[in-house]
């Protein structure tokens, strides 16, 4: 099915969400659409999916014009839409989940016939290499798993293009790396696919053709081959460094000393088995590894958040028995991994965002009075220094795009005098534009003396800010490189070993509480 | 500005409109009430002027009469100017911040809590935990004149606070959801009162077979400033300073903000390093003494003796003008005084009518200005206006805890 989107467009009020757009996906071809938060990529795939009408424009299939005003006649026209959301319900069965809405019946009354989704299910994953159990609990089913319930949602509906809207955004390393896979056996099949992304190494690894977008405009077809620079500077509107240039780190005295730390999670199980390190004022430790390796409960039993037993101290000053407001206040900056979750308050203003962890220190309180002049002022300040594009401090940060909430939480954190600073995920979700921003912060908090820990499962993040690597596996800290360690040799080290490594493919085979059981990596048993 | 307001349905506008709205739907109540108009439609066809003038007569006098009551007689204006009482004018103003007085108290003590995430459903039993303190220091305890009004009155919040207190230990300590809490401890305290009122060692009235208390001591009483009882007292000053206390607490405090960073997301607040359960404690324990107030303000003011009816329906009201005020404190002043009105005139119209359109009435107007505003979307669709998001009647509409 050749599916082409004409001189689409779109307008809310003043706003020019889609500019004329074209957009060619020929039967079988993945189409990569690049393009920065807010450059309009889902307002055109909702236009696609019938979500919104366009103002202008029309959408041809196989070369003949169709009006698709709804969802229903975006499937009946074969077009499949995986969001970033899903639309499953947990306590169904994965056939159950694919069948809501056309339902396979037999005889008088319409009785269910699960035989027949059962097999359904089996076959097209069979034919995509999907490997889903049609009799699983959804809600028990990790994301990447999730996510092809969808799909397989959509193939049961006879979809010939599916639409993957930011599909990577919630998946680890390695889920991307078998969801990738799956693209390939659909396009292999002869389905097309619209790869929605911001992310430029995916868009590279798996498109066919890439088209990239900027406020609303197609202002680019690039093959897969264009450098990662070239794509960035279209995407952004102007060149954009990818990695951060730095000073070679100059370290101090040790300012963070962390012995024998071991958390558990929420069901009582160690998810941080006595990891031991030091950080150096003027230091970034980057901590690598494959996302729930213990690595967000690391994070939150630094922070008190969590309980822990061993040791914390930073500047000597022994902290394991501080609450989390003592180890703010003794000098700890933390940029949470959930900013949406744990880092600020959707509903609040900028400015209360600003203050929400100093809200009661001078000079911001004075007593318990508020000092709401000096708060807006220092917001304002903030604002302009760290450039937050919002109309007024008084907004709702909940209102503004992923990459301008990442700032309202940088400049918070790092506007302080801080002895450490803890950054988890510090980039997830945000654009290259803002990448470079915050990166560019976090090596300036170190060039001033500050010991800074970077959790990232991203390698780009890692290599880009690290002066030291530890590789967090299991719960414990597999080992510490030099950042020139080579990207194959800390991917093994974030698998647990080499060993662990190629039986991953076996791994991946069985149902994850078999996996899980298998014999688990021996300490310092690298790959080197 | 203000046409953007209304055409896109800011929170203010759609609460007039509820408001609005209820009287229309009162109305058309009203007219079921009255014979004169039922038997004018019944001969609609043939005189279809009279149905609608004596429809308009009825609606308007029924109105009007609630208006008179419960705000300003105009026929006090004119006798005020040939030699009659000036202060008359202002009795049915006065009776109306008297009924005001504890539904503003209780619908603060649900206000707060809501701002902090918490849904107080239990001012009842923090009302009764006041009158029963504020009782007894007023009987049972001589004191010097004024200094024994402000004790009694402390008494009161210390004893709607210790109930608060507890349901936010209980909550922080434990976990248990404060709805099922509250809602249990409000028979738990009814039924304190009832053996508390039925003992004379303890509060009944020597002599008595009714649970009934003995009068608290004059110098306890809370004086009045619009005249006798029913006329409002120092009671309506210590509501209006209360909601002036929340507003300040609320929206220019360090505690405040504590409180709404955890109602709003206790898991930032969390990271924040906000102690999430102590807040807990701290705001129950507050919006516990101000239901507490509320009871202060009656047993001491307006009937001073507690019964066992006494509690009313303080608590329920008090979740009502909260959601009606938006869990604003100055918002809460504003539906507190509106429903006292709707009591006041409410009464009064039942008077003028001789019973022909009930008091009751004010009970389907009170539940029909609640229904539309829990629905945004009904009165955006009666009065066709834009939907927009955020208008905050989000939060009211679906109740606590997300």
């Amino acid at each position: 099915m050749k599916l082409e989107l004409r001189e689409i467009t779109k307008r809310f009020g003043s706003l020019v969400a889609n500019d004329h757009i074209d957009l060619v996906v020929q039967p079988g071809e993945i189409r990569a659409l690049l393009g920065e938060n807010g450059a309009g990529k889902t307002t055109l795939m909702n236009v696609l999916y019938g979500l919104i009408q366009p103002d202008e424009g029309e959408i041809l299939i196989d070369n003949e014009p169709v009006h698709i005003r709804s969802p229903k006649d975006a499937i009946r026209a074969g077009i499949g839409m995986v969001h970033q959301h899903f639309m499953l319900v947990p306590v169904f069965t994965v056939a159950e989940n694919v069948t809501l809405g056309v339902e396979r019946t037999r005889g008088f009354g319409g009785l269910l016939d699960r035989k027949r989704t059962r097999s359904d299910v089996l076959e097209l994953s069979e034919q995509f290499g999907l490997q889903v159990n049609p009799d699983a609990l959804v809600g028990e089913l990790p994301v990447g798993i999730q996510q092809r319930v969808e799909i397989i949602k959509a193939l049961l509906r006879d979809a010939n293009t599916l639409v993957l809207d930011e599909p990577t955004a919630v998946l680890t390393p390695g889920e991307t790396e078998d969801l990738f896979r799956i693209m390939r056996s659909l396009r292999e099949g002869g389905r097309s696919i619209v790869f929605i992304s911001h992310k430029l190494k995916e868009v590279q690894a798996i498109a066919d053709n890439i088209t990239i977008i900027r406020r609303g405009q197609v202002v680019g077809e690039r093959p897969p081959s264009t450098t990662g620079a070239e794509l960035a500077a279209l995407m952004v509107g102007r060149a954009v460094q990818l990695r951060v240039s730095k000073e070679p780190a100059k370290p101090a005295g040790v300012r963070l000393t962390v012995h024998n730390l071991t958390v558990a999670d929420e069901r009582g199980e160690p998810a941080v088995r006595g990891v031991s390190f030091e950080v150096r004022g003027g230091e970034i430790l980057g901590i690598a590894g494959v996302q729930g390796n213990g690595q967000t409960e690391l994070c939150e039993a630094l922070l008190g958040l969590r309980p822990s037993s061993g040791t914390v101290s930073l500047d000597g000053n022994d902290l394991s028995a501080a609450t989390t407001r003592d180890r703010l206040r003794a000098g700890i900056g933390y940029v949470p991994e959930d900013r949406q979750e744990d880092g600020l308050v959707g509903a609040f203003s900028v400015a209360d965002n600003m203050v929400l962890d100093v809200y009661d220190r001078p000079p911001y309180a004075s007593g318990i009075a508020l000092n709401l002049d000096q708060i807006k002022t220092a917001a304002t300040e903030l604002v302009s220094e760290y450039d937050v594009r919002t109309s007024s401090v008084q907004t709702p940060v909940g209102t503004l795009s992923g990459g301008n909430q990442q700032k309202v939480i940088v400049a918070r954190e790092l506007s302080r005098d801080n002895k450490m600073l803890l950054a988890s995920q510090p980039t997830r979700g945000l654009d290259v534009g803002s990448i470079e921003f915050v990166h560019k912060q976090i090596v300036a908090q170190r060039d001033r003396g500050v010991a800074v820990v970077i959790v990232s499962s991203e390698l780009d993040e890692i290599y880009a800010l690290s002066d030291r690597i530890a590789v967090m596996y299991e719960g414990r800290i597999v080992g510490f490189r030099e950042p020139d360690i080579s990207e194959a040799d800390l991917g093994l080290l974030m698998a647990g070993s080499s060993a662990e490594a190629e039986s991953r493919s076996v791994q991946d085979a069985l149902p994850p509480d078999q996996a899980l059981e298998l014999p688990g990596a021996v300490e310092g048993d690298d790959a080197e | 500005m203000i046409i953007e307001a209304v055409t896109q349905g800011s929170s203010t506008v759609m609460t007039i409109l509820s408001i609005f709205l209820a009287l229309v739907v009162g109305g058309i109540l009203i007219l079921f009430t009255d014979p004169i108009v039922t038997k004018a439609w019944s001969s609609f066809f043939s005189d279809p002027g009279n149905a609608l003038a004596q429809s308009w007569d009825s609606v308007s006098f029924a109105y009007s009469q609630m208006f008179e009551g419960a705000i300003l007689n105009p026929s006090t204006v004119s006798a005020a100017f040939h030699g009659g009482s000036i202060a008359a004018i202002f009795y049915p103003l006065s009776a109306t911040c008297a009924q005001a007085t504890p539904l503003i108290l209780t619908g603060l003590s649900v206000a707060i809590a809501f701002r902090a995430g918490l849904f107080n459903i239990g001012a009842a039993g923090q009302w009764v935990g006041g009158a029963i303190v504020a009782t007894w220091l007023g009987f049972g305890v001589s004191l010097p004149i004024v200094i024994h009004v402000i004790v009694c009155v402390i008494g009161g919040f210390v004893g709607g606070a210790a109930i608060g207190w507890f349901v936010g230990l209980l909550k922080a300590k434990t976990g248990a959801h404060e709805v099922i809490v509250t809602i249990m401890l409000n028979y738990v305290m009814y039924d304190l009162l009832s053996y508390l009122l039925s003992h004379p060692a303890m509060l009944q009235q020597p002599h008595q077979t009714n649970q009934i208390a003995p009068f608290i001591a004059n110098d306890a009483n809370l004086p009045h400033v619009g005249g006798p009882a029913p006329q409002a007292g120092v009671g309506f000053l210590i509501a209006v300073a209360a909601a002036a206390a929340c507003a300040w607490l609320l929206s220019r405090s360090t505690t405040g903000f504590q409180f709404r960073t955890v109602g709003a997301s206790p898991s930032a607040a969390r990271s924040a390093g906000i102690n999430v359960e102590k807040s807990w404690i701290w705001v129950m324990l507050l919006a516990g003494g101000l239901a507490g107030l509320s009871a202060a303000t009656v047993v001491q003011g307006t009937n001073t003796q507690l019964t066992f009816n006494s509690y009313g329906t303080y608590g329920p009201d008090g979740i009502t003008v909260a959601l009606l005020g938006r869990a604003k404190p100055w918002g809460t002043v504003l539906a507190g005084l509106l429903f006292g009105a709707l009591h006041v005139g409410g009464t009064y119209v039942a008077g003028a009518t001789l019973n022909q359109v009930p008091d009751d009435i004010v009970q389907v107007l009170e539940g029909l200005i609640v229904l539309f505003v829990a629905a945004p979307a009904l009165i955006r669709a009666v009065f066709r206006l834009r939907a927009t998001s955020g208008t905050g009647m989000e939060a009211a509409a679906k109740g606590w805890n997300g």
